[in-house]
């Protein structure tokens, strides 16, 4: 294996990746290139293999083969959760995946970025800049007023929303947004969509998105999977032209 | 700077947890000792001495209560098999006792206690070397249940084992101990277990001051216990149990190794309760292998869940409530307990999921739901 060398100047390269459930191919072959700083859209019908491509690249499942590099140097088809998350790559789940029984301010207390060391959590103390980290996090997601309130009291959308600034906080190089705005108003939505294009500014974000109008508000590449394989990428024009795309997908 | 109301933990060492601490502990070091020993034994308040050992095992159940919250509790790892770190100290602890009978014993041997002699052994096996000396004794005590807590909760986290297959596991693991210490060849003693016990650090064990010390100490180790297990709980770690005790594989997605914090609850968990057997041993005067019955480990999940599991001292409160209820019971209507000890656990499993502690307590700002209810399946 060259597991070593740097083998692309992308900061996430999928090549070959093939993960199948009980003979069900749920990735086929798929390869896809993310470069660094990209803000990138991928969608797909059901069971087109969104979700498990970003199980595979945070480690929760493992592709049978193929290979699948992070800043072309660490095999992340090797690694486990926890390791691939200090590499810098952070995850929002579908269903909003927060600490209910934690306050919001104690949510985003464990996803800064400090040490994760056992032993050093123990005897971890809030400093006052770590105070003032969570606090300006909690100012843009806009949940200061909710800091003190179990998590699992806010709204399905505050919670999308915390799930983000718990992703924020960390500043990580790679985000992977699963359908940020499932179940979220219109309204929402949108504040959604402006957070997403000014975290864009400064790290690199995969958003996983059903929702065709959100996808084209974010005005970025658009790659399209159809059972587990790439079928088409560029604009979301190009894409929303492409005659297999409307087959599969848009045309119904 | 703004105030941020979010640390639940902020105030675990205000002024007012240490001055109930140190009313508590004022009431169990002080009132005890002085009604037993300086108030003359015919007056009214007198406590006899009978008590003493007994109020001292209700400590070691409370160490024992304390040591389980800190794991089921927090952090979701419902073990049926603490029964066994409680027993294992609890062995450390008979052996040293042993050593100390030297030729007092039925057959007068000065090395070999009288179960060996019995069993016509000729020397004393290598894992009784050591056991005369009672720091020695003392490292093992803590030691042995922690590194069997160790290597167990690896090989089980490592494999993410958890909810009910855990505690599946961990009722295994004090079975298989239970059979393995009733065989007379492992060294210990057989079903008899080890007892006849005469002099702990020189003093002998049946004289009532010797009972206070142990009193003393099972109290100090009480309290040592509960700082630590509240240490824990209040630190950054302790969000990170109860964060993996509602939402596992979450936590491991913001990097934090789920194994690693397990494994040192459990550790930590296993030392305490190893620590309550080897204090309850001197004050009882036994230690057989039918302390590593799985029925015991689960009596001790009572004992929390009554109290109020997730609470720390409500586990506390419901091994000394329970057990007094035991004590009394048993003697009165014996027959009766354990459909009393059964109707309990239905009983707070159903009316009062929070235990005794909950029930005092103003409801929570914090916890939306009650601390998720006690069924054993819950993490799976």
């Amino acid at each position: 294996m060259k597991t070593a060398l740097p083998l692309t100047e992308a900061l996430l390269y999928l090549n070959g990746v093939t993960v199948s459930f009980d003979g069900f191919k749920a990735l086929n072959d798929l390869s896809l290139v993310v470069d660094e700083g990209e803000l990138r859209t991928i969608i797909g019908p059901n069971g087109a293999g969104k979700t498990t491509m970003m199980d595979v690249v945070t480690g929760k499942t493992r592709p049978q083969s193929g290979e699948v590099f992070f800043r072309g140097a660490a095999d992340l088809s090797r690694l486990d959760e926890a390791e691939i998350a200090n590499l810098g790559i952070g995850r929002k789940f579908q269903r909003p995946t927060v600490f209910e029984n934690l306050t919001v301010f104690e949510n985003l207390e464990l996803s800064l970025a400090d040490s994760r060391s056992t032993w050093r959590t123990l005897f971890a103390h809030l400093t006052p800049a770590r105070r003032d980290r969570v606090a300006a996090t909690l100012a843009r997601i806009g949940l200061t007023e909710q800091s003190g309130q179990p998590a699992g009291s806010l709204s399905h959308g505050q919670k999308q929303w915390l799930e983000i600034g718990m992703l924020l906080i960390h500043d990580r190089t790679l985000l992977l947004l699963d359908e940020p705005v499932a179940g979220m108003t219109d309204h929402e939505t949108e504040e959604t969509a402006e957070l997403i294009l000014d975290l864009a500014k400064d790290r690199t974000i995969v958003v996983v998105e059903h929702d065709m109008a959100f996808v084209r508000s974010l005005g970025a590449r658009v790659t399209v999977l159809h059972e587990g394989a790439v079928l088409a990428e560029g604009s979301v024009d190009h894409v929303q032209n492409h005659p297999r795309v409307i087959e599969v997908y848009l045309g119904r | 700077m703004p105030v941020f109301p979010g640390r639940r933990h902020k105030n675990a060492w205000s002024p007012g947890f240490w001055a109930g601490f140190a009313a508590c502990g004022t009431l169990l070091l002080l009132a005890v000792p002085t009604l037993n020993f300086w108030v003359p034994p015919d007056a009214p308040a007198a406590l006899p001495d009978y008590v003493v050992p007994l109020l001292g095992k209700y400590l070691c159940y409370g160490l024992l209560a304390l040591s389980l919250d800190l794991v089921w509790g927090y952090a979701g790892i419902l073990s049926l098999g603490h029964g066994a770190f409680f027993a294992l100290g609890g062995y450390c602890m008979g052996m040293y006792l042993m050593r100390q009978i030297g030729t007092r014993g039925v057959y007068g041997n000065p090395l070999l206690p009288d179960f060996m002699v019995f069993l016509n052994w000729k020397e004393l096996p290598w894992f009784w070397w050591g056991f005369d000396h009672f720091a020695y004794a003392a490292a093992m005590m803590m030691l042995v249940p922690g590194l069997l807590a160790l290597v167990f909760g690896w090989l089980a986290f490592r494999s993410r084992v958890t909810g009910v297959y855990l505690s599946i596991i961990t009722q295994a693991m004090t079975y298989a101990l239970m059979l393995a210490f009733f065989r007379n060849d492992m060294g210990f003693g057989g079903n008899n277990g080890m007892t006849d016990y005469k002099d702990i650090l020189g003093w002998d064990v049946h004289q009532p001051s010797t009972r206070l010390g142990l009193y003393i100490a099972s109290a100090l180790a009480l309290g040592l216990g509960y700082l630590s297990c509240r240490y824990i709980t209040a630190s950054k770690l302790g969000r990170v149990l109860l964060a993996l005790r509602d939402a596992e594989s979450r936590v491991r997605f913001l990097g934090y190794s789920v194994t690693n914090a397990k494994l040192f609850v459990f550790t930590v968990s296993a030392v305490l309760a190893g620590l309550a057997g080897a204090l309850y041993v001197p004050q009882v005067g036994i230690i057989n292998p039918s302390e590593f019955s799985p029925g015991n480990s689960i009596e001790i999940a009572i004992w929390v869940s009554v109290g109020g599991r997730g609470t720390l001292i409500g586990a506390i409160v419901g091994a000394v409530l329970v057990n007094l209820a035991k004590t009394w019971l048993t003697g009165a209507a014996p027959e009766t307990w354990l459909f009393v000890l059964g109707a309990l656990f239905v009983l707070t499993t159903l009316v009062f999921p929070r235990g005794i502690v909950g029930l005092l307590q103003r409801p929570s700002r914090f916890r939306v739901r009650a601390p998720a209810p006690v069924p054993a399946g819950e993490q799976a």
